[in-house]
């Protein structure tokens, strides 16, 4: 491995240096049917599960086939991504906001013959490379983290968590049977990057022990006030203590007050607290983002807790399939996920959706849980 | 013959959808073979090594990967996260396992030029393990060693005219849905305002001056495709003023059967024929829509543009002409005070590139100054926002007080007054009040 420069000088390191330029502009990238009717689209269907048509007020009209990816992939993927799109696409491709992929073409029956391809390609190993789905009223792709495969603070996997539940719903993507779209999202930890804070099911890493103090360096490695003050719940304070006769500055916290968010951790890396067998996963439903019918709302906590199973997480995936299987069932055609638990009131959500009800549910972090207590004799037996 | 065992990793091949684990061994395989002849820059089994850490990882239910990280470029106080492995000496591939935030277009469109460009200095100087996209919006290289740092971001900046994204207490790497690019939906261009407001704002993109970070995201309707009212501190949601448009041969198209409604989005399941009055008229959360002998009328005055009768019949229905974005803010994950969404700020503002969006900028601007001054050390803008209350950001941003800006209006009497504002001020003498009240 010989060392190959760029063309950078360590030596003089701001010389030719090049700084805030941003990103290209998006312009050089669009598909020419997309340029030329830029901002003048007339309106679109969807022709079948994971095929768009646009129709512009020129008349023109564009085909998008769009088809998932695992969102952590290589370079040998992306190049064949490519070769895709050379090939069918005049060499342009995008990507959505849920991390699929989508081709433009020009007629429909380019875009079956696209999609045949496409749902034909395989992995070694035998899963799709570019199953195509994800439109209209579906599962579409898991918003996730990054989980065991980069980070410092997750308390569960998320490429792992998001590919075995994919396979349990799989045919949710390719079809467009549900009552409305159903976001799940994934987050490896109640930092919750992503989405998982609004969205119809949600995945989250959490811990349930409280951090390990590293007293013989924690003064050394933390400015302390800080996490003191990364507490939502005030667990931690500033206090000394001697081990083998020499004497730390450090903190101590009230375990009876922690509730295992992790947030010191983040500040401090002598407070660790990940844990085989206390953590696990959270299972959140009810969330939108979208103002169609109903506004915004959060996701709620419908299952403290699930452990974590590697590789697949079974029993993770078997109480997601039944919340979206019983919700596909009773809903309304356009209603969302909490829509319909709002319009059936949760008690019936958990008999309908077999879930046990435990104190850790009911909200206890300050004011605002009172609002979330039931004022009111309206209620079903 | 693959590096670590991987019995775990391996039963993630199977199933339908598409397995990381078979994508990273196939990486693994290419480097390996090196058909190219590469001389790579980082270690070559460096893909294997992270199937091996993963593997570990899953066998203890715990993460490897040390705390923290602080690594860069000259210039920049972030676009890098440093990772290091906590077990290098098992696993000396990713001993140095950096992520680099590389700034996308808006839309995410590529060409397979500028994809391929990119995979060259990746596969040189890189694991050859990217995310297409970080939940932000940045392209992510996902693994490469300290020393490869400047040598990535001076390929990158002068072979491909490409920036870093943002990380640490900064403006982060703004992002866009696809806006006009292919939506009839879009009220504004909001990959072009998006771009604009990136590049006037590089300076607080790459050097961290705020007390935390602060996003933007631009929606270019309510229907919300890239989240920003959950999503970003700063959310700019297209939206109308005037009147819904309404094709009435298209209505009564819908009714007919020959248009799908929802463009087809509920196609695999039999719903019955469409139904008018039980799939739009019902469902408006204003019931301000009214179908009678076959014409669709609505009461523009009192709708709250939801999308929903626009959603599910887009032939007959479209935005009115009037048009620009609702802006709301504070919008944050639940660390550290409980998660926000963001709560509206202005009801309309226009979007105006004529005058390179000087109103937004302007907004954006009194925001900011107000947050950078008065944010504790780590506090979201939606955290100021509920430390200082509403009041005062609506103050700072310097707009007018609306009704608007409330769900409801306050149900206890807790209601603060300043001096100036009562008649005799605050000033007073017990001794004068002693002299119509006797102790």
């Amino acid at each position: 491995m010989a060392f190959i420069s760029s063309g950078y000088n360590p030596a003089k390191p701001m010389e030719g240096r090049v700084s805030d330029i941003g990103p290209r502009h998006f312009g050089e990238y669009l598909p020419p049917v997309i340029k030329d009717n830029f901002g003048k689209w007339d309106y679109h269907e969807i022709i079948e599960a994971g095929i768009l048509l646009h129709v512009a007020q020129s008349g023109d009209k564009t085909y998008t086939v769009r088809a998932a990816t695992a969102r952590l992939m290589t370079v040998t993927h992306i190049r064949e991504i490519c070769e895709i799109a050379d090939k069918f696409c005049g060499g342009f491709v995008r990507f959505t906001t849920r991390n699929n992929l989508e081709f433009q073409v020009e007629t429909e029956e380019a875009a079956k013959e696209l999609k045949a391809f496409l749902n034909a390609q395989k992995f070694e190993g035998g899963s799709m490379k570019f199953p195509v789905g994800g439109t209209g009223a579906a599962v579409t792709n898991i918003v996730h983290t990054q989980g065991w495969v980069h980070c410092h603070t997750p308390a569960t996997d998320a490429s792992g968590t998001v590919k075995a539940t994919m396979d349990v719903v799989f045919d949710d993507f390719t079809n467009m049977k549900l009552p409305a779209p159903v976001r799940i999202s994934m987050a490896c930890c109640l930092n919750m990057c992503g989405a998982v804070h609004c969205s119809d099911i949600a995945i989250l890493g959490i811990h349930r022990k409280p951090p390990i103090i590293d007293h013989e360096y924690l003064d050394n490695l933390c400015e302390i006030p800080l996490a003191v003050a990364a507490c939502p719940t005030g667990a931690v304070r500033p206090t000394k203590v001697e081990i083998e006769g020499k004497t730390y500055k450090t903190v101590a916290v009230k375990e009876e007050r922690c509730m295992f968010c992790g947030n010191c951790y983040t500040m401090c890396p002598s407070l660790p607290l990940a844990d085989g067998e206390g953590d696990g996963i959270a299972i959140m439903v009810g969330g939108k983002i979208s103002n169609r019918i109903t506004k915004p709302a959060f996701s709620k906590v419908v299952v403290p807790f699930v452990p974590n199973e590697p590789p697949r997480w079974p029993t993770l995936t078997k109480v997601i399939k039944k919340i979206l299987d019983t919700y596909a069932a009773e809903a309304n055609k356009y209603e969302r996920l909490g829509d319909w638990a709002n319009r059936i009131g949760w008690e019936r959500f958990f008999e309908k959706c077999d879930l046990p009800f435990s104190e850790h549910l009911i909200d206890d972090f300050r004011d605002p849980a009172y609002y979330t207590w039931r004022q009111t004799t309206q209620f079903k037996w | 013959m693959a590096k670590h065992k991987t019995p775990l990793l391996d039963q993630l091949e199977s199933g339908p959808w598409p397995s990381f684990v078979s994508d990273i061994k196939q990486e693994a395989a290419s480097r390996a073979k090196n058909e190219k002849g590469l001389d790579y820059q980082i270690p070559v089994d460096c893909p294997e090594d992270l199937l091996g850490v993963l593997e570990m990882s899953y066998t203890d239910g715990e993460t490897h990967w040390k705390h923290g990280g602080i690594v860069g470029v000259f210039g920049y106080g972030g676009g890098v996260i440093g990772r290091y492995c906590d077990q290098p000496e098992m696993f000396p591939g990713v001993a140095h396992f950096h992520t680099i935030r590389v700034a996308q277009p808006n839309g995410k469109w590529y060409s397979t030029k500028l994809l391929g460009d990119l995979m060259d200095i990746w596969e040189l100087r890189g694991s050859g393990l990217t995310n297409m996209h970080g939940a932000t919006g940045d392209i992510v290289f996902l693994g490469t060693s300290t020393p490869q740092l400047e040598e990535i971001f001076f390929e990158l900046t002068h072979n491909l005219d490409i920036d870093l994204g943002g990380s640490g207490s900064n403006l982060r790497t703004p992002a866009a849905c696809m806006g006009m690019s292919r939506c009839e939906y879009a009220c504004y261009d909001s990959q072009e305002l998006c771009y604009n407001l990136t590049m006037e704002y590089q300076d607080e993109l790459h050097r961290p001056a705020f007390p935390y970070k602060f996003k933007f995201k631009f929606d270019a309707c309510p229907n919300g495709c890239v989240a920003a009212i959950a999503r970003s501190d700063l959310s700019f949601i297209g939206t109308w003023k005037d009147d819904i448009k309404v094709n009435q041969e298209a209505v009564a198209a819908y009714v007919g059967g020959e248009f799908p409604p929802n463009a087809g989005a509920h196609a695999d399941r039999d719903w019955g024929p469409f139904d008018i009055q039980k799939e739009v008229v019902d469902l408006c959360p204003s019931k301000c829509i009214s179908y009678e002998d076959g014409k669709l009328t609505i009461d523009n005055k009192e709708c709250v543009r939801c999308m929903h009768c626009i959603n599910t019949m887009p032939r007959a229905l479209k935005v009115g002409d009037e048009r620009g974005c609702s802006i709301l803010c504070g919008a944050k994950a639940p660390i550290l005070d409980g998660p926000q969404m963001g709560s509206l700020l202005v009801p309309f503002m226009e979007v105006n590139k004529d005058d390179d969006y000087q109103s937004i900028k302007d907004l954006i601007e009194n925001v900011w100054d107000w947050w950078m001054e008065e944010g504790k050390n780590r506090e979201r803008v939606g955290e100021t926002m509920k430390r200082l209350g509403m009041a005062a950001l609506v103050h700072a941003a310097g707009v007018p007080f609306d009704a608007r800006q409330v769900q409801e209006p306050r149900h206890n009497p807790y209601i603060f007054w300043k001096a100036d504002d009562v008649k005799g001020g605050w000033d007073r003498d017990i001794n004068d009040f002693r002299k119509r009240h006797q102790r």
